[in-house]
């Protein structure tokens, strides 16, 4: 057996630190009217950041992300960041050269302040009085920190699916703060049938009288509705061609059951992605944010993407052809609009089987894309 | 006949070359159907050329994109639509007019674009593409032409005589032509001053709008 590159060098060590911000009574509005403070955000930063600060690229998770996009948290972590084949020192988003950063988004439970966050006024988790955030909200709060950390353009914002939303987000709330952009896999506003799909998820926890209204920090919480809606989601994020591939109709037994206890291997992969999703997510944080996510319209009252203020960004559009989530036809909308700007604007719709997922999986032609953008960016605005 | 090589040039197409040399230091550029981006890299590099291209093909696109162009991957008919008018100084279409189904409308959307268009294309009314019609009585097959008639990508026969006049009809303006002698992919060429429509392989044009 050949090493692995991580035995041949001390692995990325990374550590995850907090900015609290929104004391009362300096507290966020959000758009829903409420405020909300004080807001911690968790999140996580590899390489350097220059001395001009110009060589800052943020990136945006996606709607189970966390804050740790690559490298290791110590260092017999066994599982690096969920985006280490793409940041890393010489990987595509070369740390060696570039300051990155990545936060845990408002709402989301890993960290950052969200629906199983403690109450200060009650003293207990928020559950459903956690107010509704959008994804402008999650921008919003974003915006802080980057101003905590001195930033006063981001070199590069890049992010797939709901990461995506926020990436665009950013370019229509704060375009003088974007260097560029390479939103991948994602939309302008879901489709009815995306919005469908997280409704049915939804209703999947909703369902469970474990789920309690929300309230249930104490006990074991709504495991079996979480789990549900994490299928769901997992049949949204392959696609037809990739299940093919994967699992056929085979069996991951010897014969045929004639139970309900899951006979074909696609049952018992969906099966073990909900059981691993319940011991790292929480059930009220996929209500909030899958509902953030449906909310996102960038085109309620005219294209908020048409804007003169994003003439001179430079924009990579990336799709992938198995998406069915998102498809092409709508990082096409996204083109158009950009486009109208007189914007710089590249697009490639990438063949790969993955689906959805297909963004965070190991391919060539991304890499290749990330990284020739990224390099033409940094030598137009950074050297 | 003159020949013409340029070092600097030379690893690019000949029509390429002649196309490269007519565009200003500094301007706003679109290429149709840029391929692996060899004019675009150039112009970027040589003539600090703000450039666009468009491809169809996702492998030749995104290595466009590594080369740190910018490059949309889609079909040029509908890609052009959404620029706001007068968005570039120069459109070029090169070795590509032959293969539209519809030349006038596209030309006519490349014009609100763009200021100019550079359009390149085989010549049809080549002496050897006559010979062959006349002596064989089947269609031509040659070294611009090399396809057969149900497999060629070329669905419209031009002439440099035929462009001319359907500019004239359409209310269109030379402001610059060279007619060259090359073999398709030669990166060396003769640029032909006489007997034009009967000696040379390719036209080259930059055109604008009559106003």
């Amino acid at each position: 057996m050949s090493p692995s590159a991580d035995n041949e060098h001390a692995p990325l060590l990374v550590e995850r630190r907090y900015f609290t911000f929104a004391e009362p009574p300096k507290q966020m509005q959000l758009d829903c009217g409420a405020h909300l403070g004080p807001i911690t955000l968790a999140y996580e930063t590899l390489g350097e950041l220059n001395a001009d600060r110009s060589n800052a690229i943020l990136i945006l998770h996606a709607f189970s992300g966390d804050s740790h996009v690559a490298g290791r948290l110590s260092i017999d972590d066994e599982r690096p960041g969920w985006w280490d084949n793409m940041v890393g020192p010489g990987k595509p988003v070369d740390t060696s050269r570039y300051f990155v950063i990545c936060s845990n988004i408002l709402g989301g439970c890993s960290g950052s302040t969200g629906p199983s966050s403690i109450d200060l006024a009650t003293g207990k988790p928020y559950g459903l009085h956690f107010p509704m955030v959008t994804i402008k909200d999650m921008v919003r709060a974003q915006k802080h920190l980057i101003d905590h950390l001195g930033i006063s353009t981001l070199m590069a914002l890049i992010g797939g699916s709901v990461g995506g939303m926020q990436v665009l987000r950013w370019c229509a709330d704060f375009p003088e703060m974007v260097g560029s952009a390479i939103p991948m896999a994602t939309t302008t506003r879901h489709s009815a049938q995306a919005i469908a799909f997280n409704e049915v998820a939804r209703q999947a926890i909703m369902a469970d009288p474990a789920w309690n209204n929300g309230d249930y920090y104490g006990g074991g919480g709504p495991a079996h509705g979480l789990a549900v809606a994490r299928m769901i989601g997992h049949v949204t994020y392959l696609s037809d061609e990739a299940m093919r591939e994967k699992f056929g109709r085979r069996l991951h037994r010897n014969a045929l059951s004639f139970d309900f206890t899951g006979d074909f291997q696609v049952e018992s992969y969906l099966h073990h992605q909900g059981k691993k999703f319940v011991n790292r997510f929480d059930a009220n944080s996929l209500l909030y944010i899958t509902k953030a996510a449906d909310y996102f319209d960038l085109e309620r009252g005219g294209n908020q993407l048409i804007n003169e203020a994003l003439a001179n960004v430079p924009f990579l559009i990336i799709s992938f052809t198995s998406d069915w989530l998102y498809p092409t036809y709508q990082s096409r909308d996204i083109v158009s609009a950009l486009k109208k700007n007189g914007s710089d604007v590249s697009f490639c719709e990438i063949e790969a089987q993955g689906g959805h997922d297909a963004f965070l999986l190991p391919n060539r032609r991304l890499d290749g894309l990330v990284s020739g953008f990224l390099d033409r960016v940094y030598h137009d605005r950074c050297l | 006949m003159t020949a013409v090589y340029n070092q600097e040039l030379g690893n690019m197409r000949f029509d390429l070359q002649v196309i490269a040399s007519w565009i200003e230091p500094g301007s706003r550029v679109l290429d149709l159907g840029c391929g692996n981006g060899d004019l675009l890299y150039y112009l970027k590099h040589h003539k600090q050329v703000i450039g666009t291209g468009i491809e169809f093909s996702e492998e030749k696109a995104a290595r466009c994109i590594e080369r740190g162009l910018t490059v949309l991957q889609g079909d040029f008919r509908h890609e052009v639509k959404d620029y706001p008018k007068g968005r570039f100084d120069v459109v070029v279409l090169s070795q590509t007019l032959q293969q539209i189904q519809d030349p006038k409308e596209l030309l006519i959307d490349l014009l609100w674009i763009g200021r100019r268009v550079i359009v390149s294309f085989p010549n049809f009314g080549h002496w050897s593409a006559r010979l062959q019609l006349l002596f064989t009585g089947m269609a031509p097959v040659n070294d611009q032409l090399p396809y057969e008639w149900y497999n060629t990508p070329n669905i419209r026969v031009i002439t440099i005589k035929d462009f001319k006049r359907f500019l004239h009809l359409f209310g269109l303006r030379i402001v610059r032509e060279v007619a060259i002698n090359t073999h398709h992919h030669e990166f060396k060429g003769n640029i032909i001053r006489t007997l034009k429509n009967l000696r040379a392989t390719y036209g080259i044009m930059m055109l604008e709008r009559v106003t």
